[in-house]
């Protein structure tokens, strides 16, 4: 290890060492090991000014390697006392923080456990950790007989134990498929960050984007001119690769659809190329749409910080809808983006009785499955395209690709979209292969950064986080020679990279409808060379023939 | 120490009806008042525990998906791991309750070489399934004790259960497969590091408290051939409130039942409730269908927005400067 490498750096960290997982727990019981704060598996605390412009209490400077977290002096109450109000308000914390038996079914199934060995990353153990002092302070066995029924009195550690492993948890719900009780440990990590926040305990790397989501539209921060800017850019990017000239319409009253697609699309590459595949995609196929300003953000950082911030932030999306006077709105490729819009929006922020059920102004088919919430997935839309057959495609654009798909946490354990991405995939690309079946569809692993993790502050624990997702792709990769990644969803295109970059290298990352605009055949294309990225189309060979 | 506590904790129950019944001859305290006072702690208890869920509400529907959602028509849909329907819910339950589907699914994770292999391990399924299943059964047979006449289905029960007799003459075979499910959870606990350091006391007790409730069962029907009308005249009195402990049963028969009543008092303040928590578990019992019927959540309050007048007020020069559509002009 160089000298001058740091805990955020990939550089830092080596496969082999990584690899050396140690399985046996301390020595210590677990109530009785402390928490060991260590830089690259946390991400630094929550800046005031974000926490003040949301409105939430008690923002403050702290850090937590710091000895004193300046808490409240009422912490304790504030804390029981949001307990209390989380089991009145959801039966699933009530029931959850009950019937586990500690099984063990879902210990080895969470991608931290697996790739790090921390005992307290056995979902049933992070769930331990706030389920003792439920069991202390809401439980008559709890009160009577304290550690001999797994109950301890809440301490100042135990909130540090708690910011510590509720944030190495990316709620991506695989413990939840194996738990014969169905007992989600994402839920009760939503539920233990609510409690944290009210003692005004958050990371900035969530925070930072809720506030600017709040502020701006998004969690980038991009302002209006910003985005007009950004997207006029894709445009061009576009024209000069397919030498086609796609509008760029925003805020447009009256349009039939309002797009909504997570932020990262715009800024960081590779999602930038999927963005530029929708306005290509829509432009090709006459799709009278608009993109917005105010709801520029698909995706809700909201939903890893508590469910009425989420629902805040979704609001937008409705208001905005109602505001432009859409028929129907279509989202774009995210992961927790659909988590929300598929499980809380219409019960938030519904219903939505103003809109129409979709229906796509190509096929006529009409969305049915979306009938109350007006929303559907870019994949079902295009699935349904090509299903029509309204797409020229040329899927041997894609040939010097040789692909593998990417289930996404919560379009497959949140929504169950699992086929119609694949289809898309394959019929614009002629080398598609599967990663072993229990990394993929409902048994899919975490890209290791999701829940608002994947920020390079927390490299370690995205890394290990980040094995057995790598390792299937390392498979696949030496099995049939695959080179590319294909997720929908922009956290992915981020995290998956780095991801890749370590346990894979050689493997990019994409987006579906980057791969569906390189094949698309576009109505006065011109000599179709480059693909989005500027490479050559067909690879090595085309570039020099 | 938690398995240690929670086997002298089992072993302190049977020394007390040891030196309860033979010492100090409390019939009435084993043989009466504690089944009753049992029973109305496992009814009361598991109500209020029941009543309490219910009680509140479920804001989200949050089922997790596991297969293939209805979308396209032409895309088939799981219609049970994912159910859109009230009838594939039930059918989803129904799997989840009487075959442990999820268990089912269960993988063993293993890291060797830098490669990791996801093996297929339906050990605890099956000794989960065996466990539950004898259990039932051995209840059912029990109803001898509870109904006059003693209905057929009863009798059948005991009499397929002798068929599979492995040569014992008197064995019946649940109670075996009863005696091995428990015993594998329990060795499997203790085996395994990982699964010892997540352990509580109160995971090893219901474990110990069901050996023991099945070993004296065993040596009360093969061994020492208890009085059954006996037997059988003291729990009819109990169900009829005209109890009237027997002296003729000895000190097992009272061990036996003052293990089940600790059992009954046991349940309804443990995890054994997950029994009737299985069915109130918001991401099994709920139809995944959430885009197409709106879930209502009772305490929908009202949030600060941040509206998009508000946006176009902070962002209006700029949004003009760029040609982008205003509602209104300053
Ligand atoms: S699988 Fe479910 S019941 Fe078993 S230990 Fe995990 S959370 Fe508890
Ligand atoms: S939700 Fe995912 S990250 Fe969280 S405990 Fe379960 S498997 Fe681990």
């Amino acid at each position: 290890m160089s000298e001058d490498l740091k805990p955020d750096q990939l550089e830092y960290y080596k496969q082999e060492s990584l690899l050396k997982v140690d399985y046996r727990p301390p020595a210590t019981d677990w109530m009785q090991t402390p928490t060991a704060m260590r830089p690259g598996a946390f991400i630094y605390s929550a800046k005031p000014k974000n926490i003040e412009y949301i409105d939430f209490p008690n923002a403050r400077n702290w850090a937590p390697i710091d000895e004193d977290w300046k808490l409240p002096t009422n912490w304790k109450e504030i804390v029981i006392q949001g307990i209390r109000e989380r089991l009145d308000k959801y039966r699933s914390f009530k029931v959850f923080m009950d019937i586990c038996v500690r099984c063990g079914a879902c210990a080895d199934k969470c991608h931290f456990y697996i790739g790090g060995g921390d005992p307290k990353n056995m979902p049933v153990l992070r769930a331990e950790l706030l389920r003792s002092i439920y069991r202390n302070d809401f439980t008559t066995a709890g009160k009577l007989l304290g550690r001999m029924v797994g109950a301890r009195p809440l301490t100042i550690d135990v909130i540090k134990e708690w910011f510590f492993y509720f944030y190495q948890c990316t709620e991506c719900r695989r413990c939840s498929v194996f738990c014969p009780y169905g007992i989600d440990t994402a839920e009760i990590t939503m539920m233990a960050r609510e409690l944290l926040h009210l003692l005004g305990i958050g990371v900035n790397w969530i925070m930072e984007p809720v506030a600017s989501c709040y502020r701006t539209g998004n969690h980038l921060g991009i302002q209006p001119h910003g985005l007009k800017d950004t997207l006029e850019f894709f445009a061009e990017d576009i024209e000069e690769v397919t030498g086609v000239k796609v509008e760029v319409p925003m805020n447009k009253k009256g349009a039939e659809v309002l797009f909504v697609t997570p932020s990262g699309d715009f800024l960081a590459d590779p999602g930038t190329y999927t963005a530029m595949g929708y306005m290509a995609l829509f432009h090709e196929i006459g799709l009278d749409y608009t993109f917005s300003t105010y709801a520029s953000e698909g995706g809700n950082f909201g939903l890893f910080t508590s469910a009425d911030m989420m629902k805040r932030l979704n609001s937008k999306i409705y208001a905005e809808a109602k505001r432009l006077g859409v028929k129907w709105i279509m989202g774009g490729e995210c992961g927790h983006m659909w988590r929300v819009l598929h499980q809380y929006m219409d019960t938030m922020n519904g219903p939505a009785d103003f809109l129409e059920v979709p229906v796509s102004p190509m096929t006529g088919t009409r969305f049915e499955h979306a009938r109350s919430t007006k929303m559907i997935h870019i994949a079902e839309f295009t699935a349904d395209l090509i299903k029509h057959g309204k797409l020229k495609l040329d899927p041997s654009r894609n040939d010097c690709r040789r692909v593998t798909f990417h289930d996404s946490c919560n379009p497959s354990r949140a929504m169950g979209m699992l086929e119609e991405p694949r289809y898309v995939l394959k019929n614009v690309c002629r080398n598609f292969f599967e990663m072993p079946p229990n990394t993929i569809r409902e048994q899919t692993f975490c890209c290791g950064g999701g829940a608002g993790l994947g920020t390079d502050e927390n490299m370690e624990m995205r890394l290990r986080g980040g094995l057995p997702r790598g390792n299937a792709v390392r498979h696949v990769q030496e099995k049939h020679g695959v080179n590319q990644l294909a997720a929908c969803c922009a956290i992915d295109r981020a995290t998956l990279t780095t991801v890749c970059d370590f346990w894979a290298p050689g493997v990019k990352v994409t987006g579906i409808t980057e791969l569906v605009a390189n094949a698309l055949v576009m109505k006065g294309e011109g000599d179709r060379k480059l693909n989005f990225r500027k490479e050559p189309m067909r690879g090595e060979e085309d570039g020099h023939v | 120490m938690g398995i240690l506590v929670s086997f002298l904790a089992v072993v302190a129950l049977f020394l007390s009806v040891l030196v309860g019944i033979d010492s100090l001859g409390l019939r009435w305290l084993f043989g009466v008042a504690v089944p009753y006072a049992a029973a109305a702690l496992f009814l009361g208890g598991f109500l209020v525990r029941v009543l309490g869920w219910a009680r509140s509400p479920v804001p989200f529907a949050i089922p997790t998906t596991c297969g293939q959602q209805k979308s396209l028509p032409w895309i088939k849909s799981a219609s049970i791991e994912n159910p859109s329907t009230t009838l594939g819910v039930i059918a989803r339950m129904a799997l989840e309750v009487f075959a442990f589907r999820s268990l089912f699914r269960n993988t063993k994770t293993e890291l060797r070489d830098g490669r990791l292999s996801y093996a297929s391990n339906k050990w605890l399924w099956a000794a989960g399934l065996a466990f539950h299943y004898s259990f039932l059964v051995i209840l059912l047979r029990h109803l001898r004790f509870f109904m006059e006449p003693i209905p057929g289905f009863v009798l059948a029960l005991t009499t397929v259960d002798g068929f599979l007799q492995l040569g014992l003459p008197v064995v019946l075979t649940t109670s075996l497969i009863f005696v091995g499910a428990v015993t594998f959870l329990l060795v499997r606990r203790v085996a395994s590091p990982q699964l010892r350091y997540i352990s509580l006391p109160t995971d090893y007790f219901p474990l110990f408290l069901l050996l023991a409730i099945g070993a004296s069962g065993l040596w009360l029907r093969h061994v020492t051939k208890i009085d059954v009308p006996a037997a059988k005249a003291m729990v009819m009195g109990l169900l009829q409130l005209s109890p009237k402990p027997a002296e003729s049963l000895g000190t097992l028969f009272y061990a036996h039942l003052f293990f089940v009543s600790t059992l009954l008092v046991y349940f309804p303040f443990s995890k054994l409730m997950h029994m009737a928590g299985v069915f109130l578990s918001p991401t099994r019992n709920l139809a995944a269908n959430t885009r197409e019927v709106r879930h209502v959540n009772p305490w929908n309050h009202p949030v600060a927005l941040h509206t998009y007048d508000e946006y176009e007020e902070e962002f209006r020069e700029r949004m003009r400067d760029a040609g982008l559509p205003l509602e209104k002009e300053s």
